[in-house]
């Protein structure tokens, strides 16, 4: 394993945060410091231009109008192009996930996104609120994700994109699949601390990232009584 | 008032009354929600006479009611909906239980404030804050900015009473001519970044805000706590003895001395009754129970629970959380708040979602233990101080377990 730390990134918390997205950064970077794995962190805010050097880049949920900002910035700066064109894992929650397609409606209109996932957004006929799970694409090997949703959004993804999961309670992208992947880039609608439900993605992203074939277990006691209650909880 | 009006309030307190009796509450709902069954413009012919003064915003609404009806006591009779029941529904009740008084404080969740401002016409307006706050349900807070800023643009009439320190309701209160504005501080800062007016980034500095690119800044308080007191309008600096922990408290009692000012209440003569408020619907009740000091503090979102860990003593600690309809399903706000505070302290954690927040402690790298009980807990701590944070629907577990102590 290589000795330089992990550089980890959080994209524009100034804007996208609404949701306890911190969570997912925190838990990375606690679950990759019990494997020995040194992390450093980087919270890069809206006016700040962003690295393309890091290895790990998480974007969050947020309003329309910070949404449609941070899309607008990330497309001028080309810090994210530059470091997923260099191979960088990315986890988008949410509005995160919808700017990282090619369009997406904020404030009734429709705004370009990053293009760096084969899908696009628009307006569903209701809100998406409650308990979302899902049979993860089985590609990845990974449990079924548990989350919570809370969007207005329809999201239709294009043959480049994989869906994330199918879904078995909730809506996702559109009550058929929920959230997408494509090389190491992956989306999703459960917000905020998906992480916190979901540590084998967590797990999967420092896969990505350090090109390991796996990881040393961790004590995960607490967090899987939350996915068995959570999973139970959202029937199905 | 109609006779239609006069049958409904005389039912509305029968079945308050009768809800009491059977132990199902507080009555303070149920007893408007039939009353508006009947009539259901009561609300409105209930107001009708009184000089009212409403109190909104995410957080302190409920103890900044309490603060403020207690000043203008100062002037006669005054009624209000002190448990907390903040909806159309427990507005009735309240007006409909204290009868004919010349004066009424009524604290109105953020939601229904243009609604209840239509049906009482209010002489005062108080916007304390707006922060994330059960977002799987509420409106998100830019939304919330423009439903008050609307609503109060349609009657100019009213006196807003704001609080400068938070960027979005200084432009939620822009939507009224007259406005005086209090400085509370503002704690959680996460939900104002962005210019609700521009959509520019907002920068701060030395308690001091403004927009990078247009007119909106923080405007000069004629009301700002300063040390353990409140200066008002005319530079005067007055002591504040409260019984209520906290410097968020004392940001309550400026804006509570703010609403009495706009009802000819002097700070000097409204002082004396703010000192007489010990607890609010058991918020910072204390409850001696087998060698324990139990002191419940309510916190249910982000910014309170901040506040909450700035009252609380260096003690054991029970944290209590429930994901139940008025708390949010959601439980992500977890991660909007900083555990460290508690380091050092022992925690114990209980409720329906304690997995939720066992999880959130452990990356939080506080050592906790969670407990089935709440006898449990007590049973664990040794004699002494225990202060217990919960949010809502677990802050009145545990206060029924305690005879719902008020």
């Amino acid at each position: 394993m290589s000795t330089e730390a992990l550089r980890i990134v959080w994209i524009y918390p100034d804007l996208l945060s609404t949701y306890g997205d911190r969570g997912n950064l925190l838990i990375l970077a606690r679950r990759a410091a019990l494997r020995g794995i040194p992390v450093e962190t980087y919270s890069v805010r809206s006016d700040q231009p962003m690295p393309a050097s890091a290895d790990i880049y998480l974007i969050g949920g947020g309003e329309d109008g910070p949404q449609a900002l941070a899309a607008q910035r990330l497309i001028n700066d080309g810090g994210v192009h530059r470091a997923v064109n260099q191979g960088a894992a990315v986890l988008a929650i949410c509005a995160g996930y919808q700017l990282f397609g090619h369009s997406f409606f904020a404030k009734g209109a429709k705004c370009p996104g990053l293009g760096l996932l084969d899908l696009h957004s628009d307006r569903g006929e209701t809100r998406a609120v409650g308990e979302l799970r899902g049979d993860v694409d089985p590609r990845l090997g990974l449990p079924p994700l548990s989350g919570f949703e809370n969007h207005g959004g329809r999201t239709h993804l294009g043959p480049n994109a994989f869906p994330l999961a199918r879904v078995t309670a909730g809506i996702g992208n559109d009550g058929q699949t929920e959230g997408a992947w494509a090389g190491k880039i992956l989306g999703t609608y459960s917000h905020g601390p998906a992480l916190a439900r979901n540590p084998a993605i967590a797990d999967l992203l420092l896969r990505w990232a350090t090109g390991a074939d796996s990881l040393a277990p961790v004590d995960d006691t607490w967090a899987e009584r939350l996915r068995a209650e959570r999973l139970a909880a959202a029937g199905a | 008032m109609p006779l239609r009006a006069k049958v409904a309030t005389s039912v509305s307190k029968t079945a308050a009354a009768l809800s009491r009796a059977a132990g199902r509450g507080d009555g303070s709902v149920i007893g408007g929600w039939i009353g508006l069954k009947i009539d259901p413009e009561l609300l409105s012919h209930l107001a009708t006479g009184r000089a009212i003064a409403l109190v909104s915003g995410t957080n302190g609404k409920t103890t900044t009611t309490r603060l403020a009806a207690a000043a203008l006591g100062v002037l006669g009779p005054v009624a209000t909906n002190s448990f907390g029941a903040n909806m159309p529904t427990g507005h009735t009740s309240a007006l409909a239980k204290a009868g004919q008084t010349p004066f009424a404080v009524l604290e109105v969740d953020e939601h229904y404030l243009p609604r209840v401002i239509d049906e009482t016409k209010p002489r005062v307006v108080a916007l304390l804050n707006l922060s994330r706050d059960q977002l799987d349900r509420a409106k998100e807070v830019a939304m919330m900015a423009q439903l008050w800023r609307t609503a109060l643009a349609g009657h100019p009439d009213v006196n807003v009473v704001a609080n400068a320190d938070d960027p979005m309701v200084v432009w939620a209160a822009y939507g009224s001519q007259k406005v005086t504005w209090f400085s509370a501080g503002q704690r959680w800062q996460d939900d104002s970044w962005v210019c609700p007016e521009s959509g520019d980034p907002i920068e701060r500095e030395n308690g001091d805000w403004w927009c990078t690119g247009c007119p909106l800044r923080r405007p000069i308080p004629q009301w700002r706590v300063e040390d353990e007191g409140v200066i008002d309008p005319r530079g005067d600096w007055h002591l504040v003895k409260l019984q209520l922990p906290g410097t968020v408290n004392l940001g309550n009692a400026a804006t509570a001395l703010a609403v009495a000012a706009e009802f000819g209440v002097r700070p000097i003569e409204a002082l004396p009754r703010l000192s007489t408020v010990t607890s609010i619907a058991g918020r910072y009740a204390q409850v001696d129970r087998d060698g324990r000091n139990i002191r419940l503090l309510l916190a249910k979102n982000p910014a309170s629970w901040l506040e909450a860990f700035d009252m609380a003593e260096q003690a054991p600690t029970l944290l209590s959380i429930n994901a139940r309809d008025p708390d949010g399903f959601d439980t992500s706000w977890l991660y909007d708040v900083d555990f460290a505070p508690l380091y050092g302290r022992p925690v114990l954690i209980t409720g329906e979602r304690a997995y939720d927040l066992a999880v959130r402690l452990e990356v939080n790298g506080i050592p906790f233990q969670h407990v089935r009980t709440f006898e449990e807990a007590l049973a664990t701590v040794p004699p002494g101080r225990l202060e217990v944070i919960a949010n809502y629907t677990a802050f009145q577990d545990i206060r029924a377990e305690l005879d719902r102590v008020n």
